[in-house]
């Protein structure tokens, strides 16, 4: 009876003891903005139950797909990982990218539903890039980020003279794609944010075509199945379209937007605020721009905030090493979007322990990454190789703090 | 299915109530006439929940899990009927589990048919809560072996001594998994959303899967029992067209029952390898494996206040289910998708039908890509025969 008695004041001496403890805030990518109202919070939630939804055949998943859920690409809202990176292609003929639409681009669906081929990447593709997924979180503030903001860092002759050319992606929208009333098109087209490219505008843009490009899924906004033009299967599925309702859809951008910024880590540390310091000597702060500033939303978090996402949300030629050949709106195929560094240092909680850096995931260390950078990037990777053993690590430090 | 359930329910009922209207032809049938021969019973089990996972808690709940009626006749000597009819979560779902029918045409012969438990491992057919200490099913024999499984189908068993040894057989023809095993929106292999109630009434491919079990018993020692399950399980073919590959599911198991001292084992372990497009390789496991162990120590037997012959027993439980065994082509590494789990328990049992069951689990679970996430939890339930 003692046993049973130890044990009865064990579970009574209390459950939350035996129990695995929450971590620290610091320590994790999700959750939601803080001053979110009971309305919103209640959106919030149902959209991350979305965004977690695991798609059957029967639901609409594919018949062509990569992932069969949002969070199965973007785990813990991190990073994604080797599996479930993405692969887009086309060609270039006479001097103009192709997307290779009629066979299947611009982004390859390497699984399928059982019975029903998937995709290969066609014969006659010059231009082939894996992207990896990024983290979703803090992407309200990326989408409130003003026009005029990122014009004004924008610096496309490099005017200024320091090497860095930064400018924007042009894009053409569709139809569906509200550009909102503080866009400042060149003509018909106008700047991308969302991407490795930055060749979605906004949030909904974004998400209607991860729906249907990811995971086969049609939305209000995109409502045809694919089909694997290449071999002639031009049937979609049995589910009834949209696949995805409206509120669903919905409630999943409000979830995405609606998401914190990451948290930093260590601020205080010595070496880190060293590492900092060598991070803006090195000349890296040009395009990972520390701190921005949202426009207005009907989100207090949002409005008019300022966040630090240590990116300019800006293109960059990045060199001949990491240019693959393929682009999207009017960026150059060695040109990609400045990527937020923010939550860097968390990537490896959701990619499996093992940390993988750049669009594609090729550099299993940031230093590494560092390293790969070219073009605009040459010279401030030349300065870090440059730096003392104890400025490098400093600086790693930083990134790591981030 | 449900309208099954209901004229089964409603002739469970009127046995009572029928002995005084034999006049009447709708009562002029062999159950009444020979109602000494039927029997009634049944299980209940409940219990509440208190979980974390990663810190978070949905706080605490109660659930009833179970209430199953058996319902039991014997037609003369040699012919049976078992059937049971579910109910999970109060009406959330209704199934008739099993209603078979047995003729025994020795001990060493007997036919089987109906809805029938396919004997694949031990606790597919001995599942019932009341004889397991622990609140939670074995995570092997509900993920990888998809416990409670009920399948039509038909065929034999006996038992007969075998050099010196009680061994048994049985092997059945039944239905099969269907397409869910790939089809479900679990995004990977899962084995339990095979399982599909049409297949009461139709097989998904016209071709059954065959699953047998032997076993052999050795007073002092305990059983030893060996299952395989085999047959294809999506629709390949509709109408005489084929519309896909025939994709396989084959599932080996290994059942132990034994003593060491004082102590009871109880074991299963099974491996599972399922064809898989290959279009869905890495994110859908190609082979499964798992195993548990429950060791149970009765350290108190007799009164216990007013009640009478209680017996007070401590339990661990050590159990691990690989959901997708193998390695990443690209970057190496293990797939994860696997869990380790250890429960540990104590229960008192104030008659042989009834037990109280006092658990604490701690699961370290691996998503696909390895990350991890860490589950605990207290349980407290009871479980009852009736």
């Amino acid at each position: 009876m003692r046993v049973a008695g130890l044990f009865l004041l064990l579970v009574l001496a209390g459950c939350d003891a035996m129990l695995p403890s929450l971590p620290a805030d610091e320590g994790v990518l999700a959750g939601p903005l803080e001053e979110l109202s009971g309305a919103q919070m209640a959106s919030h939630l149902v959209g991350d139950a979305a965004f977690a939804r695991v798609f059957s055949p029967e639901e609409g998943l594919g018949p062509l797909f990569v992932a069969a859920s949002c969070e199965g690409c973007h785990v813990g809202d991190g990073k994604g990982h080797d599996v479930t990176t993405l692969t887009r292609f086309g060609r270039f003929q006479e001097g103009l990218f192709d997307p290779m639409l009629a066979h299947g681009g611009p982004q390859l669906q390497h699984r399928s539903v059982p019975g029903y081929d998937a995709e290969k990447i066609p014969t006659g593709a010059t231009g082939v890039t894996r992207l990896m997924a990024p983290a979703v979180t803090g992407l309200g503030f990326v989408e409130a980020i003003p026009d005029q903001l990122l014009l004004d860092l924008a610096d496309p002759t490099d005017a200024d003279g320091d090497g860095i050319s930064g400018r924007p992606n042009w894009i053409e929208l569709p139809p569906w794609v509200n550009p909102g009333a503080d866009s400042r098109p060149q003509g018909s087209r106008f700047i991308g944010r969302f991407g490795k490219k930055a060749a979605a505008r906004n949030l909904v843009h974004q998400t209607a075509n991860a729906y249907l490009q990811d995971m086969g899924l049609t939305t209000s906004f995109l409502s045809q199945d694919l089909v694997n033009a290449t071999v002639g299967e031009a049937t979609g599925d049995t589910a009834a379209d949209p696949e995805i309702r409206s509120d669903e859809f919905t409630n999943v951008v409000f979830y995405l937007r609606t998401l914190k910024a990451p948290p930093r880590r260590d601020i205080g540390d010595p070496g880190v605020i060293s590492g900092e310091r060598a991070f803006e000597q090195a000349g890296c702060v040009s395009c990972h721009v520390s701190e921005l500033r949202t426009g207005p939303s009907a989100i207090e978090a949002l409005d008019r905030a300022t966040f630090r996402p240590y990116s300019d949300f800006l293109l960059h030629d990045m060199g001949a090493g990491l240019d693959d050949r393929y682009t999207e709106g009017s960026a150059e195929t060695s040109e990609w979007r400045t990527p937020p560094l923010w939550g860097i240092g968390l990537a490896a909680d959701s990619q499996g322990g093992q940390a993988r850096f750049l669009h594609d995931g090729r550099a299993a260390s940031l230093e590494e990454a560092i390293l790969l950078h070219g073009g605009e990037a040459a010279a401030s990777r030349t300065r870090f190789t440059e730096m003392s053993e104890q400025d490098q690590a400093d600086l790693l430090a930083f990134l790591e703090s981030l | 299915m449900k309208r099954t359930t209901w004229i089964l329910l409603i002739a469970i009922t009127g046995i009572t109530s029928a002995s005084a209207q034999h006049e009447d032809p709708i009562y002029n049938r062999p159950f009444v006439a020979n109602s000494g021969a039927t029997a009634i019973g049944g299980y209940l089990e409940g219990n509440t929940n208190y979980f974390s996972e990663d810190g978070v808690s949905e706080g605490f709940s109660m659930e009833l899990r179970r209430f199953n009626i058996f319902l039991y006749s014997a037609m003369g000597s040699r012919v049976t009927f078992f059937s049971e009819l579910e109910f999970e979560h109060g009406t959330e779902e209704i199934a008739l589990e099993t209603a078979l029918i047995d003729l025994r045409l020795s001990p060493e012969l007997s036919l089987r048919a109906g809805i029938l438990l396919p004997p694949l491992g031990a606790f597919n057919q001995n599942h019932d809560s009341p004889r397991w200490e622990f609140v939670e099913r074995p995570l092997v024999s509900t993920e990888i072996i998809p416990s409670t499984l009920s399948e039509v189908g038909f065929g034999i068993h006996g038992r007969l001594p075998l050099a010196g040894l009680d061994a048994g057989y049985q092997l059945y023809l039944v239905n099969g998994l269907g397409n869910g095993i790939v089809n479900n929106a679990e995004g990977r292999t899962h084995i339990p959303s095979g399982r599909d109630d049409e297949a009461f009434g139709e097989d998904n491919n016209g071709q059954p899967s065959v699953v047998g079990r032997v076993d052999v018993r050795r007073p002092g020692l305990g059983a030893l029992g060996v299952a395989y399950y085999a047959g294809n399980y999506n629709t390949w073919r509709v109408e005489g067209d084929q519309v896909d590959e025939k994709r396989g599911v084959r599932i080996l198991t290994l059942d132990l029952t034994s003593s060491a001292g004082p102590l009871a084992l109880t074991g299963e372990a099974a491996l599972a390898w399922i064809d898989i497009p290959e279009s869905l390789s890495e994110l859908y496991g190609h082979r499964q494996a798992g195993a548990f162990l429950d060791v149970i120590y009765p350290f108190y037997s007799g009164s216990l206040g007013s009640l009478r012959d209680v017996t007070v027993l401590a339990a661990v439980r050590f159990e691990y289910a690989d959901m997708n065994v193998g390695q990443f082509r690209e970057g190496g590494g293990d797939i994860g998708d696997e869990q380790t789990a250890i429960a540990l328990g104590v229960s008192l049992r104030p008659n042989s039908e009834t037990v109280f069951k006092l658990n604490y689990r701690y699961h370290w679970q691996d998503d696909l890509l390895g990350n991890p996430i860490r589950l605990a939890g207290v349980q407290a339930g009871f479980a009852t025969y009736f």
